[in-house]
């Protein structure tokens, strides 16, 4: 189980970094989600995986390790609120610049590319 | 009786001049000379005590858990400095009164000046090494205040800069230095420091600590070659030139070395370093002071030189040099900051300070010639003026050493020569100025300054007279106290006599009078000679070098930051690969002791899913809306994972939070394009793959490696007292509002402020609305489904009930304020997707603004509430009562504070969605500006 979940993480966080390496905002953002999952998972696994443990005191004697748990929850809550943050960012920045890179303009030779895309559309 | 008073009362002056320039000139000068002569007085009263040869020491506790003190001494050396900085700050005060014109700010001028005494005195006076160095510090800053004064001219601002720069390097070398010496010794303390010179001596370091004090030295004592700056900060006004530049800050230099010199001096290297230092900047300040024709720029080298002599004698190593060093520091004090005020009142009544203009004003002025003509002569060493003591004590002292081996006959020679331009452009500096025929084109027709102007001077130049004539009564003793804090032991025996019989030493001041009145008759051949050469302006080295690193560093940050997001994100990326993957390459296993969890179909399907939906994510990135819901997808697993390895709270948050986030996102992509255009370069894509591809399989190591490792945690600590302790059995909630609610408590505020900066960025957005999707199809004007707003508006209250009930049973089963908070704001934004923006308003009147300030607030106060019981902040309290019918329940103060946390998310999480929402409505939100 250990091993999927690990694998499962490194998924998640690759491609979240290829999103954020993309030159659009929403990409990024998107990315950006992707990421967060990704480490909050990382952070909880901090605390080991455990089946049917307890989550409160005295059902079991066996208790997943709450620590974690309440660093990952703020970081929840917290990570929405930064995420909430870039997009509007992303979308103040599109009504000002008039398009959505990245750079806040088309770097040159993409431009380029956009044209002839059109051109062959 | 405080010593700190000595140093506090000037601080405080600094803030009079600010308060009495509005009374007037005369006012303002007097109201500025108060504290810092409460000061000296102070000092005088020491003063018997410092003379029975005891040291003063204070020491006041700053923070004592850094161990760091305000600590002072006051011994002989001390003493000399203070006399000189307050004595003549004061003579200093009333020249400027009179120098000053109606138009400069005299509250400015004095409050720098004063500043700059406070530092001053904060240096001689300290008895700890990073208190020194502070004041050390506020020298260099409050100097290049001074030098700037009159910020109009150019080469004032140019000539503080370059001084800033010069002694602010310096003062980090010393600082370093400092450190070294504080390192090996083992304390700060000055006293402690000055009693281990045998320790600092024969350390390692001791060439690196006693190089990096002697760049601050230097710098700040204009020694070659870092004298340039000197003669540029000549800009500032004639009182902070005498001040500064003569008496004062460039001494502290000289200070310095004196100070360490029972631990730095003795050896081989310090005698290299500082003699040859010091003989270079004699012999080259002499030199070019003849040539200046600026009156001012003469003293300037002149100044310089009588450093490098000061320096030179401090490097020869021999008790009777310091004595002589510490005695030039009085002489040249007195008399040269009398020649400046003499060169100020000059420019001042004439209008130039050109000496080729300025010729033969002892007609006009003979009064403050007399004065400058007595000073001058004592600059040029002749008997029974002050200069010529310690020049013969300078003299005597260049026949003792043996610096450069067989040939060190040359340095009495060198000094002799030294001597002699100095004794030229003394000549030139009275014939020049006071006779040499008529003036040429003055600004001004120049007469006697104002009386006042002139007590200063006169002061002086008496000082010069008296110590020339009686010095074993005016100075013996002062120089005999401050020469045993030097020297450190008794003081060898030196007579201080006009007389001394017929010596070598006073044939070498023969020789230097008749060389010096050779070189100033035969001027017009050395000024041909020298005319030859290309002088080499400092300033324009000086500004094409910080030129030169300012296109370097422009270069380096153009390659470096080139304002593309996705090349800094790469670099980052990259650097965290090496950083990240260097460590994992000496790991031979990645598995650890753990026992692994067999693994179970439910759980690999979902992993599957989960895998599948995030590479779709990916795949799909640039059909923006089909991107979305393949991120929902892998945001639900990630809830259903947090629920199936024991962390329901987690589940419930991630659960909720995914919810809001998706309805965010949706909104946010109405107003962004809807799909992206291919615009990366395969070779770009396959980068990124293998950059992003390789961080995965980094992370993901390393997350296997944790999982596999046994568990150690401090997590014992919160079970074991979470009921006991914090009065729940819900520990994740208890470490949340309790064990670490100051963590919680900052993290809501951190959401509240986020949620307004949205508010602020939405409400001055420009709208970027299309009136149709990406496929051309208008938007449709449906009204709201009637299904959707009926079963929405029944299931409300029912919502809230939910939330009221996860948020109340929180303390004690999964649930919460944050939970809570965000089904409250689910149960809410529901309304407004079914019935829109117009049918809400009339019927939820809530100020989110208000939420989450009355959320923090509400937190903030449960935290601080706790200090009315006298216990530290955000303790908690609980108690369990019995109530007929409802039974047994429990009262925690903790709940109060999940009270804050669960509005603050409400309140921003519905101050974000909702006014987002409104964008496209006509109750979007605006800010009114006031201009």
């Amino acid at each position: 189980m250990e091993a999927v979940y690990a694998f499962c993480v490194g998924i998640l966080t690759t491609c979240g970094f290829f999103l954020v390496l993309r030159g659009r905002t929403f990409t990024v953002v998107i990315g950006l989600t992707l990421l967060s999952y990704a480490v909050n998972l990382f952070l909880f696994a901090s605390g080991r995986l455990k089946l049917d443990g307890a989550a409160v005191l005295g059902q079991s004697t066996d208790y997943g390790d709450p620590l974690p748990q309440a660093l990952v929850l703020t970081a929840i809550v917290i990570g929405f609120a930064m995420t909430a943050f870039v997009v509007i960012l992303a979308m103040r920045s599109r009504a000002d610049q008039g398009n959505d890179h990245v750079d806040g303009q088309i770097p040159a030779q993409s431009t380029k590319a956009t044209a002839s895309h059109k051109r062959n559309s | 009786m405080n010593l700190l008073w000595v140093v506090l009362l000037p601080l405080i002056g600094t803030l009079v001049p600010l308060f009495t320039e509005r009374f007037g000139r005369s006012v303002c000068a007097f109201s500025v000379a108060i504290l810092p002569a409460w000061s000296l007085a102070l000092v005088l009263m020491y003063a018997g005590d410092v003379f029975d040869g005891q040291a003063i020491r204070q020491s006041i506790e700053w923070i004592p858990t850094m161990g760091l003190d305000l600590s002072f001494r006051l011994d002989g050396l001390s003493l000399l400095f203070l006399l000189l900085i307050l004595g003549i700050g004061l003579l200093v005060v009333l020249y400027a009164r009179y120098y000053l014109s109606e138009k400069d700010s005299m509250g400015r001028f004095y409050a720098y000046l004063i500043l700059f005494m406070t530092a001053m005195v904060g240096i001689v006076i300290s008895n700890n090494l990073i208190q020194l160095w502070m004041f050390w510090e506020l020298t260099s800053i409050s100097s290049f205040l001074l030098i700037s004064f009159w910020s109009h001219k150019s080469e004032a601002r140019k000539g503080a800069r370059m001084a800033l720069t010069v002694t602010g390097a310096g003062g980090l070398a010393l600082l370093a230095g400092l450190l070294l010496i504080g390192n090996i010794v083992g304390s700060y303390d000055l006293d402690t420091v000055l009693a281990n010179g045998d320790l600092i001596r024969s350390h390692s370091i001791y060439p690196v600590a006693l190089i990096l004090v002697l760049l601050g030295a230097f710098t700040k004592s204009a020694q070659f070659p870092f004298h340039f700056w000197l003669p540029h900060a000549m800009s500032a006004p004639t009182p902070v030139s005498a001040y500064l530049h003569s008496a004062t800050m460039v001494k502290a230099g000289i200070f310095l070395m004196a100070r360490f010199y029972p631990v730095l001096a003795g050896t081989d290297l310090w005698f290299m370093i500082v003699s040859l230092t010091g003989l270079t900047t004699l012999l080259l300040g002499a030199y070019i002071a003849l040539f200046k024709h600026d009156l001012k720029g003469l003293l300037a080298y002149s100044t310089i030189s009588h450093l490098g002599l000061i320096t030179l004698l401090l490097g020869l190593n021999s008790d009777l040099a310091a004595v002589a060093a510490v005695f030039h520091i009085i002489n040249h004090a007195t008399f040269k900051a009398s020649l400046f005020m003499a060169a100020g009142i000059i420019d001042h009544e004439s209008g130039s300070r050109d000496m080729r203009k300025l010729n033969g004003l002892w007609k006009y002025m003979p009064y403050t010639a007399t004065l400058a003509i007595v000073a001058a002569l004592s600059m040029a060493g002749v008997p029974l003026l002050n200069g010529f003591l310690s020049k013969e004590m300078f003299f005597a002292e260049t026949l003792n050493q043996s610096m450069l081996g067989s040939l060190s006959w040359i340095v009495p020679l060198l000094a002799t020569l030294g001597a002699a331009f100095s004794v030229a452009y003394s000549l030139r500096f009275i014939h020049d100025v006071f006779f040499n025929g008529e003036p040429i084109d003055l600004p001004k027709t120049p007469k006697e300054p104002p009386r006042y102007m002139k007590v200063p001077v006169e002061i002086l130049v008496a000082l010069c007279l008296l110590v020339g004539v009686f010095p074993a009564y005016v100075v013996g003793d002062l120089l005999n106290v401050a020469s045993l804090a030097v020297i450190t032991h008794d003081a060898p025996t030196y007579s201080l006599a006009v007389w001394h019989g017929f010596n070598i030493p006073l044939f070498m001041s023969l020789a230097a009078m008749v060389g010096g009145a050779t070189i100033y008759y035969n001027r017009r051949h050395l000024f041909q000679f020298q005319s030859h050469f290309d002088e080499a302006d400092a300033k324009h080295i000086f500004e094409g070098v910080v030129q030169s690193i300012v296109n370097a560093s422009q270069r380096m940050i153009k390659t470096l930051e080139n304002g593309s997001l996705q090349r800094y994100i790469s670099l980052l990326l990259l650097f965290t690969l090496v950083m990240g993957a260097l460590p994992l390459l000496d790991l031979t296993q990645n598995a650890g002791s753990r026992p692994q969890i067999p693994l179970d179909g439910v759980a690999l399907t979902g992993a599957f899913l989960m895998i599948l939906s995030a590479i779709a994510t990916v795949i799909w990135h640039r059909r923006r809306f089909l991107a979305l819901i393949f991120l929902s997808v892998v945001g639900l697993i990630v809830s259903l994972v947090f629920a199936q390895f024991s962390a329901p709270d987690l589940a419930l948050t991630q659960l909720s939070v995914e919810i809001v986030t998706i309805i965010l996102l949706l909104l946010a992509l109405f107003f962004l394009p809807q799909t992206t255009q291919k615009e990366s370069s395969p070779s770009r894509l396959s980068r990124d793959l293998l950059i992003s591809g390789l961080i995965g399989c980094v992370i993901g190591t390393i997350c296997f490696a944790m999982l596999t490792t046994p568990l150690s945690t401090i997590s014992d600590f919160f079970l074991a007292n979470s009921k006991t302790g914090g009065g729940g059995t819900n520990v994740v909630n208890v470490i949340l509002v309790d064990f670490r609610g100051f963590d919680t408590l900052g993290e809501i505020t951190v959401l509240g402020i986020a949620a307004l900066g949205i508010f602020k960025l939405i409400a001055k957005m420009r709208i970027y609305m299309p009136i149709s999707d990406d496929k051309g199809r208008a938007w449709s004007n449906d009204p709201h489904p009637m299904m959707l707003e009926m079963v929405s508006q029944s299931l409300l209250p029912l919502a809230l009930l939910v939330s009221v009930y996860i948020f109340l049973r929180g303390h004690n089963v999964p649930g919460g304020g944050f939970i809570a908070g965000l089904i409250t704001s689910v149960a809410i934004i529901q309304q407004y997707i079914a019935h829109g923006v117009k049918w809400i308003k009339p019927r939820i009147h809530i100020d989110y603004q208000w939420l989450i300030a009355g959320g923090i607030l509400i937190a903030t106060a449960t935290g601080l509430g706790s200090w009315i019981f006298d216990k530290p902040f955000l303790s908690t309290w609980f108690d369990h009562f019995h109530l007929p019918w409802i039974g047994e329940f429990e009262l925690a103060s903790a709940m109060l504070f999940d009270l804050g946390v669960y509005l603050t998310v409400v309140g921003a999480v519905m101050l974000i969605l909702a006014n987002l929402g409104k964008l496209t409505t006509s109750e979007r939100a605006e800010i009114k500006e006031n201009d």
